[in-house]
């Protein structure tokens, strides 16, 4: 079963290195956006997949890296200060957002993380001496790496991969450790999780900081692969896009962000066939996913093999019986 | 002052129409747990409905009956039982992730299949405008906050004081009791789906007037009703009104006297405040932590 799960995983990581050269320009473009897509909600599965907290504000933390980002590097400095400030700017106030998640739980807290993403946008929007306002901040421009230039697209989707790649071992190491099962423990049971000296208050707080790091880095990335930010993409449409996402490729499953971020950017690229009708096949496609396969994409082997061991169990228990019968 | 009394009336005018989205919004939760993204949508389905049956020759009033009919199958009915109850065993987030694509569904299925413009809509009350003082009232505030005061008191009287209110919100409190009790819990639950439809039918005809048939008229329109629904307390449906009231006015007030850039922040500010003192909401009963 490991031996399977690694081969995909090297198959995946191929296909992901080998095969953009081969793509146009705005294949590389999508490829690049998705893999922001995966960064963003690998936090966010952490936050909600896993520490069980719900969270609809992640789109404010990816908007406050973005615009970290595109205003130090407006002012002449490196993109390579702009990212850890953007992290760390971003860990800080997801620890500050973490606090309602103290008091109050499911509806509640997804509220207010979503006046929370609210507030975020209202000041992006209104605060045009800082932010640009409406008209937004363009020619961001992109970092170079130790003296290689990352202006190209393809050099910049490697730069993205790398990012994704490192992002993805460093959640997989954590979710190893004894923190992972801290948080899974406090979205299984929180109040027996207290009961066994997990420090609740602590973890969650962390969990919203760390997701919120992580739609930190999403964001700066963001800044530069699209040269041009204004607050449209960090609204609350966003935030939904995104929880959307993340239910819709399997929360809690590690892999889950990778497969719902492709419906969520590539498969609207797709159906663009339907035309003006694209959103409106996306929407019930969400509806009819959800109908199916309520816990994700990624759902579905387990419900396979859920099934396969159902349908064993029916057939041994008719063959034992068909014996006492024969023997009777 | 005079200022003042005008923005108080549409204020109010305004947060009654908060107040009809978020009871029905209460009122799904506490029946049966549903959260709906789509519930702006469940307003502007409504008013593009009146609007198509308008311009097959019926009056107002009998297009508003008829929306209401199709609303009841439609928005209630069907959404229970195709979207609810599949859903509702597995937890909070795939009902979440449903309703929301329902409402991408519903908003660009009107956008591509009617129009992305928006439409003017009749109104009910004429657009006459009296002169108090020297304070200009229009009748369309008056009557729009009449008639949503009237709605939410009446469906707070159907739960209050007849049997089958009773019931339902028995099954509210505690859908076991309800059941051992002979009350037949899933029609009680689907009378709430109905009276759900039925109140953003009547926010649709009122509201439209206002806002103008257009597929994303609904967008500002839930959050607002989340925020009121949250502030009043989302296990009281009393709250409701209160919530809405609140957001209603504080919001038109302040965009005049404080900010109006900033004004979509004021009902934000004033849920954080009550997220944080009284988490269960203003008029909101706590709820204990189980294990």
């Amino acid at each position: 079963m490991f031996n399977r799960n690694v081969l995909i995983g090297v198959i995946g990581l191929a296909v992901l290195l080998a095969l953009p050269p081969f793509l146009k320009n705005y294949g590389i473009y999508l490829l690049s956006y998705w893999l922001v897509y995966v960064i963003a909600n690998m936090g966010l599965n952490l936050t909600v997949g896993y520490a069980g907290q719900k969270s609809l504000g992640h789109a404010a933390f990816f908007g406050i890296g973005a615009y970290t980002v595109a205003i130090l590097m407006k002012a002449g400095i490196s993109f390579w200060i702009g990212l850890p400030l953007a992290v760390l700017g971003c860990f800080v106030i997801g620890l500050a957002v973490g606090f309602p998640a103290l008091r109050v739980q499911t509806i509640y807290l997804a509220f207010a993380t979503l006046g929370f993403n609210t507030a975020v946008w209202l000041v992006m929007r209104n605060e045009e001496a800082i932010t640009g306002g409406t008209y937004g901040l363009n020619g961001i421009g992109r970092p170079s790496f130790f003296g290689l230039s990352l202006d190209g697209s393809l050099p910049f989707y490697y730069l993205v991969l790398g990012t994704a790649i490192v992002l993805a071992l460093l959640m997989w190491g954590l979710l190893r450790s004894p923190w992972g099962k801290a948080f899974t423990a406090l979205r299984d049971n929180p109040i027996r999780a207290e009961s066994l000296g997990i420090n609740v208050q602590a973890y969650t707080l962390l969990a919203f900081a760390i997701g919120a790091a992580y739609a930190g880095v999403a964001g700066a990335l963001f800044a530069s692969l699209v040269d041009f930010i204004e607050p449209g993409p960090f609204a609350i449409g966003t935030s939904f896009m995104m929880y959307l996402m993340l239910v819709v490729g399997g929360p809690g499953y590690f892999l889950g962000p990778l497969l719902g971020s492709a419906v969520g950017v590539l498969l609207p690229e797709w159906l663009r066939f339907a035309q003006a009708w694209y959103l409106f096949v996306f929407g019930v496609a969400v509806v009819l996913l959800m109908l199916w396969l309520p816990d994700g994409l990624l759902s579905l082997p387990d419900r396979l093999k859920a099934r396969r061991q159902a349908r064993e169990a029916s057939a041994a228990r008719s063959a034992s019986a068909a014996k006492i019968g024969g023997a009777a | 002052m005079n200022d003042f009394i005008q923005l108080l009336l549409s204020g109010l005018a305004s947060g009654s129409i908060y107040a009809l989205a978020a009871l029905g919004f209460t009122l799904l939760w506490q029946a049966s747990g549903t959260i709906n993204f789509a519930q702006g949508e469940f307003v502007m389905l409504p008013a593009f409905l009146m609007l198509a049956f308008n311009s097959l020759g019926m009056p107002l009033l009998l297009s508003f009956a008829f929306t209401c009919f199709v609303a009841v199958v439609v928005l209630g009915w069907a959404f229970k039982r195709g979207l609810a109850d599949p859903l509702l065993k597995f937890g909070m987030m795939p009902i979440v992730v449903a309703t929301l694509g329902l409402s991408i569904a519903m908003k660009n299925g009107i956008r591509a299949g009617v129009s992305a413009e928006a439409f003017p809509f009749p109104s009910l009350f004429g657009d006459a405008v009296f002169h108090v003082g020297s304070s200009a009232i229009t009748a369309g505030d008056v009557g729009t906050l009449v008639a949503a005061l009237v709605l939410v008191l009446a469906t707070q009287a159907f739960l209050n004081k007849t049997v089958t209110g009773r019931a339902m919100q028995a099954v509210a409190q505690n859908t076991d009791s309800a059941t051992v009790l002979g009350i037949n819990v899933p029609r009680m639950v689907f009378y709430t789906f109905a009276i759900n439809a039925l109140l953003a039918c009547a926010a649709a005809l009122l509201v439209t007037p206002a806002y103008l048939a257009k597929f994303d008229m609904g967008e500002g329109l839930s959050t607002k009703a989340f925020f009121a629904a949250i502030i009043g307390g989302f296990n009281n449906s009393r709250g409701a009104l209160l919530g809405g009231v609140i957001v209603g006015v504080s919001e038109n007030l302040a965009a005049h006297y404080v900010s109006a850039a900033y004004k979509d922040a004021v009902a934000l500010v004033i849920f954080m405040f009550v997220i944080l003192v009284k988490p269960q909401g203003l008029l909101g009963k706590k709820v204990e932590r189980k294990v």
